[in-house]
């Protein structure tokens, strides 16, 4: 009798144990959900009250007195992030390729870990390197205020190259041997090999990667605000400044009330909108390859 | 190409053009370690490390963002390391995979790609105002807590797969349940890997600044309570830089949080080399 209740009683912890990690479990999803319903309580209402059309194709942004375009800012992160992915994806791409095919497993090993160190740099060490170095050299060496879209780019360019490397080399790394044994005995070269055989294989991995890099840059926040400009004007050309979705909620965030902070939880919203777009092409991608 | 190259040629070209850009990234990185610590460097020093701030970072150390920082880290790991071990051990050991798993792996993975400052803009409008606990170590650490809860799930889930199928079944042969399975072999076992995870969320929330400036606020005093405002080392060297309040203080305080950061990555690196070794 006595052995069946202590049965039982561990049936019951045991019951219990599970339900407990179910909810932990459930952490994750349930923040998720409880950021966009404050995001999106707090930004709507005011989208409504104004309309969706003069947010996202108004130019004018005066929040003090009622004028909420964001349209200088969604072309300013488009820009910035097209500028990012052509400074990152190369140098990202060349990486993976090079040290899966062309390097030993011994570099591999060392140079894969340091690129990925890039990755640990804190965004506002990115910032201030740009401030002392790349905004003086693109003022003197090409000219306009130095703070630009050209300048944003390259350091968002090299902040996402980890992201890039090193989800392209494990796409790389993940296919079978037999791939490459098979065309390199068929008499390929490691490059015709890579080209023809390697990279469209590894496809859905490496698309992946590129807009995992493509969501960081254009959530990148501190390391924008220090560099771009940040004037709400729309850029004519890639030396002049320019106001991102992330640094126009981070510039003016600490004083802002009323109407003018709901415009800049709208700004949250379009940007919770384009990452979680961005996040769900990704996952299905990666989810392809998987498969 | 117009220009016909034999394949070996080809490749000899493509392959020095792909080593170029490959050491062009390295420099990049030695670049921007070495410049920042050789100005920094030279500006550390035991005051600056155990001296607070004096004229809001004219004068003076860093003391306070140094304590701010690691206060901040620690409860936020307190509060977020509890879930995602939980999830972990809920994704491997207690369900098979479906449409739960897959709901639960989706939350995680979208919540790693939000950027802090929309982190930042939720800890601001739920901690800090909507549940008043001000701009304090509460809202900070809840708010980190979030943003590294996906970091420590991953490795987690990963570290608990590397745990051989041969040490539960051997449990389960003795008797044991599935609790006892998992917290006294499998956790074992797993630790090394699950605190890859942890000392990986200490790297990143030692370089956040979006989401802390709004929710832990900048106060350069020391923290006396939860409920005090705080500021790191990052949102300091983000003011001292930004503000132009003083040059020097800002490169010592960016080669502390790089030296920091070094040591954290080649901590997980090592420890990691160790666990994987352990059961491959």
């Amino acid at each position: 009798m006595g052995n069946r209740t202590t049965m039982k009683g561990t049936e019951s912890k045991e019951k219990l144990i599970r339900l407990f990690l179910l909810a932990t479990a459930l952490s994750a999803i349930s923040i998720l959900a409880l950021i966009s319903v404050f995001i999106f309580t707090e930004g709507l209402p005011i989208m409504f009250r104004h309309g969706f059309k003069k947010f996202l194709f108004s130019l004018d942004w005066y929040p003090t007195e009622g004028h909420f375009g964001l349209l200088p800012m969604i072309i300013g992160s488009l820009m910035v992030t097209v500028g990012a992915m052509i400074i990152g994806v190369p140098l990202g791409l060349a990486g993976a390729i090079y040290l899966t095919q062309f390097s030993s497993k011994k570099v591999r090993m060392v140079v894969k870990p340091m690129i990925e160190l890039l990755a640990g740099i804190p965004s506002v060490v990115y910032g201030f390197i740009g401030v002392v170095i790349l905004v003086p050299f693109v003022r003197e060496n090409f000219g306009g205020p130095g703070f630009s879209v050209l300048t944003a780019s390259i350091i968002l360019g090299i902040m996402i190259l980890p992201t890039i490397l090193s989800i392209s080399i494990d796409s790389l790394m993940a296919l079978p041997p037999a791939y490459r044994e098979g065309s390199i005995a068929l008499g390929a070269t490691e490059w015709q090999t890579t080209r023809m055989v390697l990279l469209p294989a590894a496809r859905s991995g490496i698309i992946a990667s590129i807009i995992l890099g493509m969501g960081r840059a254009v959530g990148e926040t501190m390391a924008v605000i220090m560099i771009a400009g940040n004037a709400t004007s729309l850029p004519r050309t890639i030396l002049d400044p320019v106001r991102t979705l992330t640094s126009n909620i981070a510039l003016e965030m600490g004083y802002a009330s009323g109407e003018h902070r709901q415009a800049l939880f709208a700004t949250g919203v379009i940007l919770f909108i384009i990452i979680m777009v961005l996040n769900t092409v990704a996952n299905l991608t990666s989810r392809k390859m998987s498969r | 190409m117009s220009l016909r190259l034999s394949p070996r040629k080809e490749q000899a070209i493509v392959r020095r053009l792909l080593f170029g850009l490959t050491a062009l990234s390295l420099f990049i990185l030695a670049f921007i370690i070495f410049f920042i610590l050789r100005h920094g460097l030279p500006v550390i020093s035991w005051k600056f490390l155990t001296q607070n701030p004096i004229e809001t970072g004219k004068e003076g150390g860093i003391f306070s963002t140094i304590i701010g920082t690691i206060v901040l880290i620690i409860l936020a790991l307190v509060i977020a390391t509890p879930l995602g071990v939980g999830t972990a051990i809920f994704l491997t050991e207690y369900t098979v995979e479906g449409s739960l798993t897959r709901i639960i792996r989706f939350g995680s993975e979208c919540l790693a790609g939000i950027p802090s400052i929309i982190f930042g803009l939720f800890g601001f409008i739920l901690f800090v105002t909507k549940l008043k606990f001000g701009w304090s170590i509460l809202s900070g650490s809840l708010t980190l807590a979030f943003m590294v809860l996906p970091t420590i799930i991953r490795t987690s889930e990963e570290a608990i797969k590397f745990v051989p199928q041969a040490y539960r079944e051997v449990s389960f042969s003795l008797g044991g349940t599935k609790w006892q399975t998992v917290s006294r072999v499998v956790l074992p076992s797993a630790l090394p890997g699950i605190s890859t995870g942890v000392i990986l969320s200490i790297g990143r929330s030692i370089g956040e600044t979006a989401a802390v400036i709004f929710t832990a606020g900048s106060a350069l005093r020391l923290p006396t309570s939860l409920f005090s405002s705080t500021r790191t080392m990052s949102v300091h060297f983000y003011i001292l830089a930004r503000e132009g309040i003083s040059l020097s203080k800002a490169y010592g305080t960016a080669a502390v949080l790089i030296i920091s950061i070094l040591l954290i990555n080649v901590i997980t690196y090592y420890l990691m080399n160790r666990f994987l070794r352990k059961y491959t």
